[in-house]
């Protein structure tokens, strides 16, 4: 008899007897394999090949995916919030029934996850806008993105909470920072390194802090909530256009760079404290803004030794209209290359200068080469970080695309929304481990 | 009594972990050795979270704890614990020495291996673990062993990842300790087919031999737990949690069938004074101006701390609660381990153990009068408690006293060091699984079952012949050792002093030597391995001649604790060779006329007086060379 997932089975073999539900293969399962969800709760794979297999019950369980959903909550409290889902591991929860993860939340479970949103909100929306992992966004999911957060805003929410993977969220927080102009409210973005159905997620609290920045923040910015310690201590607010993820797997990967972190909320006491006073204040409702076109014929390219020049040669040919690389130290690539980033500028194509050393500005004025790169037109890009750099001048050539190329290089250069600092003092670099 | 356990339907199953000596951990490289004193280390502080939905087997108390927001600090030692350890690294790869040694433990029970391997996740809430999930898997099923009984089945054999350690616990915080996490455990679950408590020891005894010949288990202290299951007909499957010693497993099980059976007659009891359950009815009372002029300390403590005294009255339960139902232990106590683990009080106090800790007659008297209770037919139960706490205990107490009209609740409890038992929290329903989706599924291919092959630890008759023809034991001793627990402790001295001391003298020292003196009718539990090995080390360092192991032992347990096992060693260390000569040359100038007499019998005459000397401090073999060699030098002199 045919068994299909869901199905509760007998599997005889080698004189053992299984009982389960048939569990749906996954990926990595061999092609003969049968997985089964025993009654203590273990799931084994077992070879159907010279077992018997006997279906007990069909359709114990179900695995039909739910569709997106809108939900709302009503609580106590006075704050209007949306929460925004693109998807990512703050929303995923594995089923224990079926195994299949489930990157979708509803209202309800949100509140059930953070009572605090209970006596907090008066309403809260839940939207699930994505349902995708942060490394398949787009620049056109940008432009949807702020158009939705956009829509909140002007209807007067108190707050919008944005859940994001993690690991893309410096390009969609930089992306919402330059589009969403002058915010009457800090919209925040929140993600989790350990997903929501751990005991030891650490979405909980990173969203806990996300609520004190509606009530407390002074400040009108994108920002992006998440641990700043290992321990369960503090989270940190950190400026959108500042802030990267710089571990693959730690709670407190994300980091200001070249900057201080906003503001931190200590926890257990939930204490607010605003820890930069280069912020941007919240802005009148009136005067809120969206510009929120991305082109997508910007590169961002990353030198290293030995890189062909010619590569910058077919992306100019390919149509791309801006470069921004990652250059060495102060900003360099080999002397080779300046011809083919001069015939660049020649064409009309923006070529912006950042550093892979990341901590650090950018200097032209240095070294030769640095000089010459100037004057075959490269834009130094300050201390941004090279993912905001490239997010700028996406939106840059997205939005004003009427204007020439030497006002978008101005603009470029114009500090929109604080992703430059121009004062590094000695504190923002960190402290590694050095023996003892 | 003489209880007849197969009368009783007594079913008993075992479960086995043992921690695994693999040079890594389960999902990281760290090692498997635990730090010291002296390591540094740094902590970290998290806090866990459960949406209650999702707990299957939780304890009552960390339920609680969690709940409240309890601080969970780990100590985190340098080199024994990672990211992966502090839940800031996924998983690594499964340890794939683990899973052949785990191969080989499958074969060696005789079950199969699963065709592809799931690591799953359970969840566990009290800390123990910094992802709040304990990573197990299933990696075989379906297998036996035999014994004098009949087979033992065995259910799963699955390898799993060790607890973290706790080392410290207060208000609002539990700490832990990273190195033993992660380490990897064998879990062996055998079916409930042992009938009788000696049975449970010899399978526990015959798993654990079976464990330890793979070769590949870590030994000593904490590296072997067992957790038993027990049900009589009648009773309930009550799971018992950390019986630490082997030893311990007959007599846990005798006391929880003890347990059981009185629980019963409690129930009988009961029924025949015509209660019922639905008629009990709860209701907590503030009894605490009955005792504001109290003596009692206890009570005096409490009150001045601003707790109070609250009662729960019992209707009809005069005399229940003092029924003893394990040596020490009362259903009173069985009420109290309630109120401990579900209300984080420290006990109670009930009427039937009344006048005690300093309450008086007369107040025992007056709360039977507040609670309008009559002191001839009823009880009741009081705790020193804040009112919250005083909530959370007396309810549990009601509910575990309405469950004595069913007899025996199904419950998970916890093994106490003289082998009875203490509530822990309730059973779960089907422990909450989650698969681990960091790990991919692992295939058993038939590669790595001829690789796991080679560890399938050897069978007790393969165990035999290698004691026979490499440790050149003789048969009838090798016999008795394969089915002695004393094998652990005879491999054990053989791994240390194999080289410099022959294993039959080992084992002639536990089989012979030992049983003798406990047929002289001495407690020989007092020579423990420790005495063995200081006795060992003697004899291979040459310090003492083996044949003074029985006497230093006698002496040491006649001696009864005054005499260290070092000193005695040192008493009897051997005679050097020109003490000795000096010794023969004494003994034969003073028998100078017997042995010029009868030359004949020269020889017995000065080895038997040199012997009263010298036993046990020289090798008699040397003794009779010399005392040769010395006669027939001092008969050609003559
Ligand atoms: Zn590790």
């Amino acid at each position: 008899m045919r068994f299909k997932p869901g199905d509760r089975v007998r599997v005889v073999k080698d004189d053992v007897v299984y009982e389960g539900i048939v569990l749906p293969k996954t990926e990595f399962s061999s092609e003969d394999i049968i997985m089964l969800k025993l009654d203590n709760g273990y799931n084994v794979g077992l070879s159907v090949e010279d077992a018997q297999v006997e279906v007990l019950n069909e359709n114990v369980v179900s695995f039909e995916f739910e569709e997106p959903s809108q939900t709302f909550f009503r609580g106590g409290g006075n704050l209007r919030i949306s929460f925004l889902s693109t998807g990512g591991t703050i929303v995923s929860k594995v089923d224990y029934e079926t195994g299949a993860v489930k990157p979708a939340i509803t209202a309800a479970e949100l509140v059930d996850m953070v009572p605090d949103f209970k006596n907090q909100v008066s309403e809260l929306e839940v939207l699930e806008v994505y349902r995708l992992f942060s490394e398949d966004l787009t620049p056109k999911i940008w432009e949807e993105l702020s158009f939705e957060v956009a829509k909140r805003v002007k209807s007067g929410v108190d707050g919008v909470l944005i859940a994001h993977g993690t690991d893309t969220m410096t390009y969609t927080a930089a992306a919402l920072a330059f589009s969403l102009r002058n915010l009457p409210i800090p919209i925040v973005i929140v993600g989790a390194q350990r997903s929501s159905d751990r005991p030891s997620t650490d979405a909980v609290l990173n969203l806990k802090a996300s609520l004190k920045v509606f009530t407390e923040a002074p400040f009108g910015e994108v920002v992006v909530s998440m641990h700043g310690h290992t321990s369960d201590e503090y989270v940190l607010i950190h400026r959108g256009v500042k802030v990267r993820k710089m571990h693959s797997s730690r709670r407190d990967a994300f980091q200001s760079i070249n900057d201080v972190p906003l503001a931190k909320v200590v926890f257990p006491s939930m204490e607010f404290k605003l820890i930069n006073d280069r912020y941007i204040p919240r802005a009148r409702l009136e005067d809120f803004e969206l510009i929120n076109r991305f082109s997508d014929e910007v590169a961002l390219i990353k030198f290293y030794p030995g890189f062909e020049c010619d590569l910058i040669d077919g992306l100019i040919d390919k149509g791309y209209k801006g470069l921004v690389f990652e250059g060495t130290g102060l900003g360099h690539v080999r002397n080779a290359c300046v011809d083919n980033i001069a015939r660049a500028s020649e064409l009309g194509v923006l070529t912006v200068m950042t550093t892979q050393t990341l901590f650090g500005r950018v200097n032209l004025n240095v070294y030769s080469t640095g000089r010459r790169l100037i004057k075959a037109g490269v834009i130094p890009a300050e201390d941004m970080l090279p993912e905001v750099a490239f997010v700028k001048l996406s939106w840059l050539l997205g939005s004003y695309n009427h204007l020439s190329v030497d006002e978008i290089k101005r603009l470029f250069l114009r500090n929109l929304v604080n992703e430059i600092n121009y004062r590094h003092e000695d504190f923002i670099y960190p402290r590694w481990y050095h023996g003892d | 009594m003489e209880i007849n356990y197969e009368e009783l339907g007594l079913k008993v199953g075992l479960e086995i972990h043992q921690q695994l000596a693999t040079k890594g951990k389960l999902f990281c490289s760290c090692s498997t050795s635990l730090a010291s004193e002296s390591t540094p280390k740094v902590e970290v502080s998290r806090y866990l979270r459960v949406a209650k939905s999702e707990i299957g087997e939780v304890d009552p108390a960390a339920l609680y704890e969690m709940l409240k927001g309890r601080k969970i600090i780990y100590e985190v030692p340098r080199g024994h614990a990672c990211l992966v350890e502090l839940d800031e690294e996924p998983p690594h790869p499964i340890n794939m020495e683990a899973v052949l040694i785990t191969l080989g433990i499958v074969k060696a029970l005789n079950a199969k291996p699963v065709d592809e391997v799931y690591v799953m996740r359970k969840i566990v809430i009290d800390g123990s673990n910094t992802s709040g999930f304990q990573r197990t898997a299933v990696v075989g099923v379906g297998g036996f062993i035999e014994d004098e009984n009949g087979r033992v089945g065995i259910q799963t054999i699955c390898l799993e990842e060790d607890a973290a350690r706790k080392v410290d616990e207060g208000k609002g915080y539990v700490k832990y300790n990273l190195d033993r996490l992660g380490i990897p455990l064998v879990e062996i679950s055998t079916a409930p087919d042992i009938k009788s408590p000696e049975q449970a020891l010899r399978v526990a005894f015959k798993l654990g031999l079976l464990l330890r010949l793979t070769g590949k288990v870590k030994r000593g202290i904490g590296t072997i737990r067992q957790d038993l299951n027990v049900s009589i007909k009648g009773g309930s499957k009550i799971e018992i949690k950390g019986v630490s010693k082997l030893e311990l497993i007959p007599k846990v099980i005798e006391y929880e069938v003890m347990r059981q059976l009185k629980l019963l007659e409690i129930r009988d009891e009961l029924i025949k004074r015509g209660l019922s359950s639905e008629e009990l009815t709860y209701v907590v009372k503030d009894v605490t101006q009955v005792f504001v002029n109290t003596k009692s300390n206890l009570v005096r403590n409490a009150l001045s701390k601003g707790l109070k005294v609250y009662a729960l009255p019992l209707k009809g339960f005069n005399g229940i609660l003092k029924v003893e139902v394990q040596p020490g232990r009362r259903f009173g106590t069985e009420l109290s381990d309630y109120a401990k683990a579900w209300g984080g009080v420290g006990g109670i106090i009930h009427s039937d153990e009344l006048p005690a800790y300093g309450i008086s007659a007369e107040e025992k008297l007056n709360v039977f009068k507040v609670l309008n209770l009559d002191e001839s037919r009823d009880a009741y139960v009081l705790t020193l408690a804040d009112d919250e706490s005083a909530e959370r205990a007396l309810q549990a107490v009601f509910e575990r006293v309405k469950n004595a009209f069913v007899g025996v609740p199904k419950e998970t409890r916890a093994a106490n060091p003289d082998g009875t038992t203490k509530y822990m929290r309730p059973q779960p329903g089907a422990s909450r699984m989650y698969p681990e989706t960091d790990i991919p599924p692992l295939r058993i291919s038939e590669e790595l079952l001829k690789e796991a092959e080679k560890l399938k630890p050897p069978t007790p008759d393969e165990l035999l012949s290698r004691l026979v023809k490499e440790h050149n034991l003789p048969k009838p001793i090798a016999e008795a050792l394969v089915r002695d627990p004393l094998i652990h402790t005879y491999l054990n001295l053989v791994e240390s002093f194999g080289r410099s001391v022959a294993p039959h003298v080992i084992a002639s020292t536990l089989m012979i030597h030992l049983k003798g003196l406990k047929s002289q009718g001495f407690d020989v539990s007092l020579i423990t391995e420790e005495v063995l090995e200081k006795v060992f080390e003697g004899v291979g360092s040459g310090l003492i001649s083996k044949d003074s192991i029985p006497e230093i032992l006698k002496e040491y347990l006649s001696s009864k604790g005054s005499k260290s096992v070092e000193e005695l060693v040192k008493a009897y260390a051997v005679l050097r060779r020109e003490d000795l000569e000096k010794i023969v040359d004494e003994v034969i100038e003073r028998n100078r006329e017997s042995i010029l007499a009868k030359e004949s019998k020269a020889f017995n005459i000065v080895m038997g007086e040199v012997m009263r000397v010298v036993r046990g401090k020289i090798d008699g073999k040397i003794v009779a060379d010399v005392v040769r060699e010395k006669l027939s030098a001092y008969l050609k002199k003559k």
